[in-house]
Parts: structure tokens; C-alpha cells; sequence
């Protein structure tokens, strides 16, 4: 192992990609590890080499984001999944803190372990789907996939699509579908006219977001798409692969079929925690925020010494507002080390701070749109899988419940949801709902402990050389 | 779009061709195959596109792998996990 990094970033998403540029162009010797091929995170990313995308607002923040970090000085590892963390606070009782221990894997190859004297997470988010009868057939998939599928791969889901869910992604993805020659059947919304109307007034801070938002509606209205308000998925029916949705208003009453060959679905974007459920850092359930989050200071320190969180991982304020976050991470980070004194920090952090507060504001107004919906949760059928790795349905979650499971790792344990190789990040929303129903609210529902492996590793890869032979055995104590 | 040039590929022994370094799982939706494997409980299809979710697990020269983070190269064999 060489000589430890100042600075190890993980995630190379908007605030990822600031966080690692302000502290390289700083001094600080930096690595920012990223799983995929490519710098620019979700929003941001960039479509493969080779792959000419025509320019939008979003290409072009990335690409300056990338511009930035290339000349910066930072080490890159791209395609590197990071599977285990160790050090910090993660020593024998009354032992000092060690350097943090990043364990990771390249594309080919050894896997590689570094170590780093502070830790920046900006793990981003993953999207919330809280099941529905046919949320496993072939053709349904999240929205956050959908705009990938669309914007890095030029890819259609389907040719005649439903999208539905909650959020300002519902109308980018119909709008990017109609663009790239698909039909949109029908939009299915959970917000009424009333939220969208009362969120409008933060978002007159981003007119060119607000201006993006409207031409997407318009487009919408020019080809006579539905958009049904305050409307859910009831079912998605078909055979081998979608065929149908069944859409219903969510004060009920009769549902309406509109036949398709993909949907698009998503309800919101949850927070990942992992890392920093790892380092048993103190987090708070934060609905508003897209649920369980780190416990934060104004410059992104977590609870623990030298661990920091940037962008939408320490609670969603959108892509706009996370390389704000990014730089204030960074500016403490070098604070703390004792490279860079307190005055030249103050100083520093007063632009990003106000940049912070600014883009948050239209940031939070979106996260309290795309925030868990408990009717959603109520509506799951008995029958319905909730944690599709493993196969468990709500009544087995229900039954364990009845069994005297109080708290998430008791309905680990009991029934194996969020045992399976995703490792509780699909279904982890609506488990926790269920339990929290039972409990009293999600902080005693409370989450999954953080474990390793981070993200599934294949075996042979992690012990490498490893053999049994080589593990030494003491010879027997003498008769 | 543009795109580079088509190369092929094979998934469960049929050749496709898709442009190379497209996401294995985005090729695979564009070539209509949309199930990839069976779970417990019910079909595996790419899901969330971003290697989270582990639906569109397959085996890409013997080795597993998400297709969604996995680019198409000339020749892979592709076959389901």
C-alpha cells in the first residue's frame, strides 16, 4: 500500500467532482474513486466515447465539471467499485483513529486498497419504487433508469409508455420520450395541480430550470398527452412483459387501462447511507429530505472526526446545489487536516455557502415533491413481492411483523428482505414503512446496520491469492 | 444521436450487434430482450440501470456482471447468470 491520500472522494457525481477539484487545486493529494465508466454522476453523465449527444443545460454543466477535475490534479479512478471501508473510527476500544481503509475493485484486475487521511462520501441517491402488483414484469423500470437509457444510450424503453410517479423526472422522461419518437399513453402523477402551484414560487430562483420544466409541459400538451394529477399505478398486467397499466385517482374510485409496452415508474429519491452506516456516523430520519440522513454541520462534517458528506447522500438538494456541497466538504476537509488555516477557510467557504443556500432552496421544494407517500405503502396488495432479490411479500413481512420483529435488521433476520444482492436498497422504503406502521414512526423502525461488502464482490476477486494452505495452524498442544 | 460503429456480440448464443461501449443492458433492451433472468418469485429485467438493483445480473465470458455498468465490447459471450 502506498503512502496515504490527504483526501479520498467516493462518487464522482456533480458534488464529487468539486469536492476533489477544490481540494487538488488546493495541494491536497486527492483520489476520487467512481464505479462508472465515466466522470459526471446521474444528472450529469456523459454519454460513452464515441456517443455525440446533442448539448443541453445539464451536458453542459457536466462538461465543466469534468473540464475542471481533469486539470486538477486529482487521481481518477473510474470504474473502481468500492466495496469496503475500514480505519477512522473503526479501531479497537481506546485505540487513536487510523487513516480511513478504502477497499476497491478495478474493471480488471487486482482489487486495490488505499488509505486517506479524511473521507468525502458523495454516494448521491438511489430511487424509490414502492411496489405494485406487476412491478416486476419485464418493461417496468425506474424513472432515474429511464433517463439514462434516454440521455447516455439514446435507447428507448418502449415504443408506447406510461410514465408515472412523483416528481420534476416525470416530466423530463415524457418529454425525452416524445422527443426520441416514442408515444407517451398517459402520465400518472401522485401531486395535484395544488403542490406543483405551491412549489412554483422556489423554483422563480432557477428561471432556467422553471423555463425547462414548462417547455416540457407544453411539448406534453401539444400532443394531447393525459397527465392524470394525483393519480397512482394500481397494477401493471401482462404476460411476459407489460402490456397494460391500470391507473386509478388516489381518492379512488374506478381505474383506467392504458396498453403499453414499457413503464416508467419512480416515487422519489432516497439518500444512500451506506458508507456512513458503516462508520456508525449519527444519522436522523428526514422525510422531507428522502429519509434516513447523516447528521450534518453547516461545512458537510458527519459525526465522525475527518468524514464528510456531500450532494444529495446527506439528504436530496438536487444536482444544482451538490457542487456547492462538494467545495464546502473539501474547504473543512483541508480545515481539519491543518492544510489551510481558519482565516483563508473563512474565506473560502463564504462563495460556495451562499451558492449551498441558494440552489437548496428550489432543491428542497423538488424533495419534498418526490417525498415518501404513505397511501403507496397502505395500497401494497398482501400477495405483492417487496423485496424481489429474495422473493418476500408483504403478508411473509406482515407475518414476521405478527412474530414479534420490532426493528429492520429483526425483519432481516426473520424473513430475509434486503438480504439478497441489492442489499435492502429496492425495497428498503417500503419495508421500513411496513414496519414503522407496527412501531411507531421510522426512527424506531430505525435501518439496516451498515455492512460490508458495500456493493456485491465477486469472491475470487477479493481473496486473490488467498489459500486455505497458507492460513497458519498452530501445532497441537501436546497429549 | 450518433453513434460509433455497430460491433457483435452474442447473448445466450445469438449474435447481436449494438454500437460499441452502449451499456450491455441498454443493447440488450434495444435488441427486444427484455428478461434476463428468473428470480425468486419472479422475472429478472433491467431495472434501475445504475448498478444498483442487481436485476440484469448475467455472466459476460463466464464472469458476473451487471449489464447496465457493463459497456458492449467486439465478441463478449453473454449468457444469463
Amino acid at each position: 500500500m502506498s503512502a496515504p491520500f490527504d483526501l479520498a472522494v467516493l462518487g464522482a457525481g456533480p458534488a464529487g467532482m468539486a469536492a476533489a477539484t477544490e481540494a487538488a487545486r488546493r495541494g491536497a493529494r486527492v483520489v476520487l474513486l467512481e464505479e462508472s465508466p465515466a466522470p459526471g454522476g446521474q444528472v450529469y453523465r456523459a454519454a460513452p466515447p464515441g456517443f455525440l449527444v446533442p448539448p443541453d443545460p445539464d451536458r453542459r454543466a457536466g462538461d465543466a465539471l469534468r473540464a475542471a477535475l481533469a486539470t486538477s490534479g486529482t487521481t481518477l479512478l473510474l470504474g473502481h467499485r468500492v466495496w469496503g471501508l475500514g480505519g477512522g473510527p473503526l479501531v479497537p476500544q481506546g485505540a487513536p483513529p487510523l487513516p480511513f481503509r478504502v477497499d476497491a475493485l478495478p474493471p480488471d484486475g487486482a482489487p486495490l486498497t488505499l488509505e486517506a487521511r479524511a473521507l468525502i462520501l458523495c454516494a448521491g441517491t438511489h430511487e424509490r419504487i414502492i411496489p405494485f402488483p406487476g412491478w416486476t414484469l419485464p418493461g417496468v423500470i425506474g424513472l432515474a433508469a429511464a433517463t439514462i437509457l434516454l440521455k447516455a444510450q439514446g435507447v428507448l424503453p418502449g415504443r408506447r409508455v406510461v410514465v408515472a410517479g412523483a416528481g420534476p423526472l416525470l416530466y423530463a422522461v415524457a418529454a425525452k420520450l416524445l422527443k426520441a419518437g416514442a408515444e407517451v399513453a398517459a402520465i400518472a402523477d401522485l401531486a395535484t395541480q395544488g403542490e406543483w402551484a405551491r412549489a412554483l414560487p422556489t423554483l422563480t430562483a432557477r428561471p432556467d430550470l422553471l423555463a425547462r420544466g414548462l417547455a416540457w409541459r407544453a411539448a406534453l400538451a401539444t400532443k394531447g398527452v393525459p397527465v392524470l394529477a394525483a393519480h397512482r399505478v394500481v397494477a401493471a398486467e401482462g404476460a411476459d412483459a407489460v402490456e397494460r397499466v391500470r391507473l386509478q385517482a388516489l381518492s379512488g374510485g374506478t381505474s383506467e387501462s392504458f396498453d403499453c409496452d414499457a413503464l416508467c415508474v419512480g416515487h422519489g429519491l432516497v439518500p444512500a447511507t451506506e458508507a456512513t452506516r458503516v462508520f456508525r456516523a449519527a444519522h436522523r430520519y428526514a422525510r422531507e429530505s428522502g429519509g434516513w440522513v447523516p447528521v450534518l454541520d453547516a461545512d458537510r462534517r458527519t459525526s465522525v472526526p475527518l468524514l464528510y458528506v456531500a450532494g444529495d447522500g446527506g439528504g436530496v438538494r438536487g444536482a444544482a446545489a451538490a457542487p456547492a456541497a462538494g467545495r464546502l466538504a473539501a474547504l473543512a476537509a483541508l480545515r481539519d487536516l491543518g492544510l489551510l488555516d481558519g482565516r483563508a477557510h473563512a474565506r473560502a467557504r463564504r462563495r460556495p455557502a451562499l451558492e449551498h443556500w441558494r440552489a437548496a432552496q428550489g432543491g428542497a421544494a423538488m424533495a419534498r415533491m418526490m417525498a415518501l407517500r404513505p397511501a403507496l405503502v397502505d395500497a401494497i396488495a398482501p400477495e405483492t413481492v417487496v423485496c424481489r432479490c429474495e422473493g418476500v411479500t408483504r403478508a411473509e413481512i406482515e407475518a414476521a411483523l405478527d412474530d414479534g420483529a420490532t426493528e429492520m435488521n429483526q425483519l432481516k433476520q426473520f424473513t430475509r428482505c434486503g438480504m439478497g444482492p441489492c442489499q435492502g436498497r429496492v425495497c428498503g422504503e417500503a419495508a421500513a414503512e411496513l414496519v414503522a406502521r407496527r412501531v411507531g414512526g421510522r426512527e424506531r423502525a430505525g435501518f439496516a446496520t451498515g455492512r460490508l461488502p458495500l456493493r456485491p464482490v465477486p469472491m475470487e476477486a477479493v481473496l486473490g491469492d488467498f489459500d486455505y494452505a497458507d492460513i497458519p495452524v498452530p501445532a497441537p498442544a501436546p497429549l | 444521436m450518433a453513434r460509433p460503429a455497430e460491433v457483435a456480440f452474442s447473448f445466450d448464443g445469438a449474435t447481436l450487434r449494438a454500437p460499441v461501449g452502449e451499456s450491455l443492458a441498454a443493447a440488450l433492451i434495444a435488441a427486444g430482450l427484455r428478461r434476463l433472468g428468473e428470480g425468486p418469485g419472479s422475472p429478472r429485467a433491467a431495472f434501475c440501470m445504475m448498478g444498483t438493483c442487481q436485476q440484469c445480473l448475467v455472466r459476460v465470458d463466464g464472469r458476473l456482471a451487471q449489464a447496465c455498468l457493463v459497456p458492449v465490447r467486439a465478441g463478449m459471450a453473454v449468457t444469463p447468470a
